[in-house]
């Protein structure tokens, strides 16, 4: 760590791995709901764990990027954060606000917390993602822009770098979508339309700016390779991603009263929508190819390759199985769609959180990088996590294919409960491996314990003389 | 990637390819506004309609149903749910009513939200309103 503000990073990433934990239990205990339909009700019915589960996976993303930010800009920009003060105060801001909204929705019912929050004066709630009340939504806008306000001001009296050009520009991207969700016609068609904008624009959009970014950070360090050759595989590839995603943003408006030419519009761009992804699999692995050196990190060297493959397979592949309109037709709102969902969250987000938490915890706490013994427990989790999760998409997709089959593409469609009834096993088998997921969330936890100062320094001496 | 392909070119695509999509986006945006009418009937959007809408979201309804394809996957899709009640409001309401507070041992139970007649009213006059929007003709059948 060559800036000692960078270490206010240590916090958000704590807190993000707190909170994914507190997002896979949640996960758990909506797979049983899926077997054992009565589990827990009506104390947290279905629709809260699920509001629990995926907004915080929205929150502890977000708190990952904003310790990549503070640990990343400071470096790139040669200078230390222009207030790390200022940057504490805010993670316990949004912590706060974050915890208090999960025990929101957990202790009272949701329309008793929409009257209490003034749900009245401007509705925005009980949308999908962005459940949260008026004040929460508020709130995340003022930490927003205090962060931005650091960075900006940091970037502007420091180097200027294609990193971090970059990583402002999805950030500020990510600040200006959210906004949107302030915005909730009473036409459906038209609060869709725009739902979209902060959620497609968000992860097929300016997410993949700063997944970009990170991820050309973690390669230069960790390879050596030279900053001309990777800023321009960055460039590309956020090129690509906006090129191909901002009309692919049509591929949610095929079914919900858009005119029909984004059937065509939606169907073409979002075709393409896979070629960042390929693109960003090919760039880590030429990058640590064509290495300069050995990094002792080799666990973030092995999240930085893992993020492009699974985001390749989740985004890509899964996301390119059911987006054009005449399968869509059919697969639209199935278990096909969580499929995806779940392996692109996990492949691009959730792996290039944990990629520059590899590479940068170990910094901020005095080494280069962790021991052998912590790195091999660390890939242990990687492993796990990684397998577990594509079990998951896999038991996920045969579900939604059978689902498919009987309630929609025949001529004598069943119930939905009856097809529910008759694809049980596949759930079972998804809640068997999200248990496996959990198991190696543990074993990840547990590396960050593993090995003395002493161990580190002396495997790492050990690395640098071996690449000498 | 080789030496007469600068990055200065691929800064450029990246700002001229983003800015001339997002462009076309906005383009494309205003002119579905324009043709929305047609398709989404606003003109039966009415009081009830604009209040189902809220008791819809207030009660977190997207956490379990999908709409219009949209939302959780753990309970039927209710874009359509009008017409597979046979067209009627009185089957939506009673369904919503009859609840167990407790729910039903051992199976996924819709939870008892203790709604107003008003508000049922109103939830069901905007199941009824979304039924009508041009979807392109999904769901490709009644099962949703």
């Amino acid at each position: 760590m060559k800036y000692q503000s960078q270490s206010v990073a240590r916090l958000y990433f704590i807190a993000a791995l707190g909170l994914f934990a507190g997002q896979i239990l949640f996960g758990l205990i909506m797979g049983l709901q899926y077997v054992i339909g009565d589990f827990l009700f009506p104390a947290i019915p279905f629709n809260v764990a699920r509001m629990v589960h995926t907004n915080l996976l929205i929150v502890w993303l977000l708190f990952g990027f904003m310790g990549a930010a503070y640990f990343l800009v400071p470096e790139e920009c040669e200078t230390e954060l222009y207030s790390p003060k200022l940057a504490v105060v805010l993670f316990w801001v949004f912590l706060i606000a974050g915890a208090l909204t999960i025990v929101g929705y957990l202790m009272v019912p949701y329309a008793a917390l929409a009257k209490m929050t003034g749900n009245d004066l401007l509705p925005t709630m009980g949308r999908e993602f962005l459940e949260q009340p008026l004040i929460t939504k508020i709130g995340i806008v003022l930490v927003a822009l205090g962060f931005l306000f650091n960075l900006g001001m940091t970037v502007l009296r420091g180097r200027k770098t294609v990193i971090t050009s970059v990583l402002m520009i999805g950030l500020i991207g990510l600040a200006v979508m959210f906004l949107f969700s302030f915005y909730n016609p009473e036409n459906l068609v038209r609060d869709k339309f725009y739902w979209w904008w902060v959620v497609h624009l968000w992860v097929e959009g300016v997410w993949e700016l700063i997944l970009g970014a990170i991820l050309a950070f973690v390669l230069i360090k960790t390879t050596g390779v030279d900053r001309e050759v990777i800023e321009k595989w960055l460039y590309m590839i956020i090129a690509m991603a906006l090129i191909t995603g901002i009309l692919g943003t049509g591929h949610h408006y095929f079914w919900i009263g858009a005119p029909e030419y984004w059937q065509w519009l939606g169907s073409i761009f979002s075709a393409m929508e896979p070629i960042p992804f390929f693109m960003m699999t090919m760039f880590a692995f030429t990058m640590v190819r064509k290495r300069r050196r050995d990094h002792p990190n080799k666990a973030a060297v092995m999240w930085a390759m893992g993020t492009g493959v699974m985001a390749f397979l989740g985004a890509g592949v899964w996301g390119f199985l059911h987006t054009l309109a005449p399968v869509n037709y059919y697969t639209h709102g199935t278990q096909i769609t969580a499929s995806h969902g779940h392996l692109a969250f996990y492949g691009a987000y959730a792996m290039i959180v944990m990629c520059i938490i590899s590479y940068a915890m170990p910094l901020i706490r005095g080494r280069v990088a962790n021991s052998q013994k912590s790195q091999r427990t660390e890939l242990w989790g990687f492993w796990l996590m990684s397998i577990s999760m594509l079990l998951i998409t896999l038991f996920l997709t045969g579900a939604g294919i059978l689902q498919v089959w009987m309630q929609r593409y025949t001529d004598t469609p069943l119930p939905f409960m009856v097809v529910q009834d008759k694809i049980e096993i596949f759930y079972w088998l998804r809640l068997i491996s999200g248990v496996g997921f959990m198991a190696g969330l543990g074993v990840y936890f547990w590396s960050f314990f593993i090995g003395t100062e002493e161990e580190a320094a002396k495997d790492n001496a050990q690395m640098m003389a071996m690449a000498k | 990637m080789n030496e007469t392909f600068t990055k200065a070119m691929a800064r450029n695509i990246f700002y001229g390819g983003s800015l001339f999509f997002i462009l076309v986006f906005l383009g494309l945006t205003f002119h579905t506004e324009r043709t929305l009418p047609e398709r989404d009937h606003r003109e039966n959007i009415n009081e009830q309609v604009i209040l189902g809408k809220k008791v819809w979201e207030e009660n977190n309804c997207v956490g379990c149903h999908s709409l219009l394809g949209e939302g959780a996957y753990f309970a039927p899709e209710l874009g359509n749910v009008y017409t597979r009640y046979g067209n009627s409001k009185e089957a939506i309401i009673g369904f919503i009513k009859s609840r167990p507070e407790n729910g039903i041992p051992g199976r996924r139970s819709m939870p008892q939200f203790n709604l107003s007649d008003q508000e049922l009213e109103a939830v069901a006059e905007f199941l009824k309103w979304t039924s009508e929007i041009n979807t392109s003709n999904w769901p490709p059948n009644d099962q949703g």
